[in-house]
């Protein structure tokens, strides 16, 4: 097993936003986790990664055994976990070449091997780029600094691609794409998706899910995974919104 | 030289006269401050009569002038009588090796990246003979002197170029300025002299040769580069190092000339020891540092990184004289834990058409506060005159302090003058961000403030812009998180 998260429930300022999250995830399977707006999506990637301003207040996460809640954030990706931020982060004066072969030799020590030198460095990133049709002059430009959105959402994939992680979330990466730019950023994770990975896409529309065809749907709705599916799952929800979930929830409860 | 000798001798003299005859024997100066005290530097120095007159003349402009107050900076009052104003250089090595050496300073140069013989020096380890620096600096200097260039210290310069040195010394800072370069000029003890003849580009930076030339000059530095007709020359002070010293207050004078078409570059890296946690013991350094283009098109550019000092009190500045003259300040300076920084320029155009650029990154962390203060000047026949300046402040933490000061002067319409800041604070976000991609949140610091302060640290000459962004980083290590 990967992933396993059992019965994770964190806050934020004191408000409970995962009330008992379970989830399991093997390599090479890709998950899909859907639900409306303020159901705990990006919170549940965000309590993954690691970021400061979430408080567990219970449950555990097992990322390949290891006890991943007591990792800090860049241990964590050393370790193999990788966030495409819905609102990815800029640096300005730091050049996405060099943030990147910052990030990449802290993971290579990290895994215990030789940092790269400028050539192979450079040859990996050609090879790379090709995957999300990203431009050497895009990466030698401040990070993310006056991307547009479709830019900013190539490069986290791009990074992704770089680092080679063993499980990728991604955060809403299609808001705020046009259709072409999604179809680029889809094909990118397609191809890197392989038997020893997993994919986590977090999206609030099925759009995404045409793309990168996902083995299970979950729906999150108030801090729990409220129904399980397969791809039909996407696309009932895509017909007929969410409110029949809702519905059902409410009735269980 | 008979001459000389005769000026030798009445100093000699007029010392016997003061009875400072045991004294002379000795290799320092009693504490305080007094005529007799400048007559004993100077016989010291063997110094011609003009120069005494010179010094004596700075002492009694400086016994009418009081100390500034105005510097956004909170001291206790500094007594000048408390201070040694001589002592002989130290060329005695104090360690054997480096295995003599404070282990944490070892490691700080190895994090920096200095070279073991540069360490050596610093740290006053003797120099093996086969790979003598001394022995670099005299190839160095043939090399320089098949061009022309002078380039030694004040006190050879007084020796050997007398009619130089005292045709310029004084010319950009005169000894009247202000109440530390009065000081300065009145018990300077050495420097360095550097003359470009015409025409003629300066084919190395002199910072190698500087940073070997550059050990024990005294807390009252003077620095006199002069560069003739069509020359250029790019000038590197100071090092990356953290240097200790006993004397607490250094008040240096730098002045540049810059005849028709010359272009000086001058580059400075200041990591003086900032005190402790809590910022005691540090140095204060007020510094005056001035060029003047006194030609047409005449260039003179000031890059700067500070990191050290507990006080820094410093504008390097130009005064556009020459039509067409451009001036450029282009600066860091970051304070953490208690370091107080008031620092920035001043531009005064006087000729038509001439141009200046200001780039001001500060840096605070910690309890420390970081002013910019800078005066932009348009006289009434700089006609065309142009300036742009950016001053931008970065936040680490909540309890440091980012100050601004610009004044602007303008007395020409057709100036054009352009003023921007931004003030940002490092964010969470950021270093989250880079987090994530697996770097430590100490390199991710590191990452962001090196690329915030790009466009100046670029500026420097390659060799240093290295250990520049290392030194940043060091500076503000543990300042996050």
């Amino acid at each position: 097993m990967l992933l396993t998260i059992n019965n994770l429930q964190a806050s934020i300022d004191g408000m409970d936003i995962l009330k008992g999250i379970n989830l399991n995830v093997n390599a090479g399977e890709v998950h899909a986790i859907m639900g409306p707006n303020g159901s705990g999506k990006s919170t549940l990637a965000s309590v993954l990664a690691g970021r400061e301003e979430y408080e567990v207040t219970g449950g555990e996460v097992l990322f390949n055994g290891k006890d991943l809640l007591e990792l800090a954030p860049e241990e964590r990706a050393r370790e193999g976990l990788f966030l495409a931020f819905q609102y990815p982060v800029e640096i300005p004066g730091v050049s996405t070449t060099n943030f990147l072969k910052t990030a990449v030799n802290q993971v290579r020590e990290h895994r215990g091997l030789e940092p790269l030198d400028a050539v192979s460095f450079l040859r990996l990133m050609k090879e790379k780029m090709q995957l999300v049709e990203m431009s050497q002059a895009l990466l030698n430009r401040s990070l993310n600094e006056g991307f547009s959105g479709g830019e900013k959402k190539r490069n986290e994939i791009f990074q992704m691609a770089m680092l080679e992680p063993q499980l990728a979330i991604l955060d809403e990466t299609d808001s705020g794409l046009d259709i072409d730019a999604l179809r680029i950023v889809a094909s990118g994770v397609n191809k890197l998706k392989g038997k020893d990975n997993a994919v986590i896409v977090v999206t609030h529309y099925q759009r995404l899910l045409d793309y990168i065809v996902p083995d299970f749907v979950h729906v999150l709705y108030k801090g729990r995974i409220v129904k399980s599916g397969t791809k039909e799952l996407a696309m009932e929800l895509e017909e007929k919104g969410y409110d029949w979930i809702k519905a059902e929830v409410e009735a269980g409860a | 030289m008979a001459k000389d000798t005769e000026i030798l001798e009445s100093i000699t003299s007029s010392e016997y006269k003061w009875g400072w005859e045991t004294k002379i024997e000795n290799d320092s100066a009693p504490k305080g401050l007094n005529e007799d005290i400048i007559r004993f530097i100077s016989a010291k120095k063997e110094e011609p009569e003009w120069l005494l007159e010179w010094r004596l003349k700075a002492y009694h402009q400086w016994l009418s002038m009081k100390e500034p107050k105005w510097p956004n900076v909170q001291y206790p009052e500094v007594d000048f009588q408390d201070i040694i104003y001589y002592s002989a250089p130290k060329k005695k090595p104090t360690a054997k090796s480096l295995d003599e050496v404070d282990p944490e300073l070892l490691d700080t140069f190895k994090r920096l990246g200095i070279s073991l013989e540069e360490q050596k020096r610093l740290t006053g380890v003797a120099v093996d003979a086969v790979i003598d620096s001394v022995s670099v600096a005299t190839t160095f200097k043939a090399k320089l002197g098949e061009l022309g260039i002078i380039f030694m210290s004040f006190s050879e310069a007084v020796k050997e170029h007398p009619e130089l040195v005292r045709k310029y010394l004084g010319s950009v800072v005169p000894v009247t300025d202000n109440y530390y370069a009065a000081l300065n000029s009145a018990v300077f003890t050495d420097g360095s002299f550097c003359y470009i003849p015409k025409g003629v580009r300066c084919p190395m930076e002199l910072s190698t040769y500087f940073r070997i030339n550059a050990a024990n000059t005294g807390q009252f530095e003077r620095t006199l580069i002069v560069a003739d007709e069509g020359s250029y020359v790019s000038y590197l002070e100071g090092c990356t190092a953290p240097q200790r010293d006993e004397n607490q207050l250094h008040a240096a004078v730098v002045e540049i000339y810059a005849a028709k078409k010359a272009e000086v570059k001058y580059s400075t890296v200041q990591n003086w020891y900032p005190g402790d946690k809590q910022g005691k013991g540090g140095i204060y350094n007020f510094v005056t540092k001035r060029g003047i283009c006194a030609g047409d098109y005449a260039k003179i550019s000031w890059t700067q990184v500070e990191t050290g000092s507990a006080i820094t009190w410093k504008y390097p500045s130009c005064i556009l004289k020459g039509d067409y003259s451009v001036g450029e300040f282009y600066s860091v300076a970051v304070t953490n834990n208690y370091q107080q920084a008031d620092t920035g320029t001043k531009m005064i155009h006087i000729g038509k058409h001439t141009k200046s650029r200001i780039v001001s990154k500060g840096i605070s962390a910690g309890r420390s506060q970081n002013s910019y203060r800078g005066l932009v000047q348009i006289m009434k026949r700089a006609e065309g005159a142009r300036n742009f300046s950016q001053c931008d402040s970065l936040l680490m933490g909540d309890k440091c302090g980012a100050h601004t000061f610009p004044y602007i002067e303008v007395e020409n319409p057709t100036a054009k003058v352009e003023h921007e800041a931004t003030t940002s604070k490092i964010g969470e976000d950021q270093i989250f961000y880079c987090n994530q991609r697996g770097i430590d949140t100490e390199d991710a610091v590191a990452l962001i403030v090196n690329g915030y302060a790009k466009e100046v640290l670029k500026q420097l000459p390659m060799e240093f812009a290295v250990e520049a962004q290392k030194l940043l980083a060091l500076t503000l290590e543990g300042s996050v998180g």
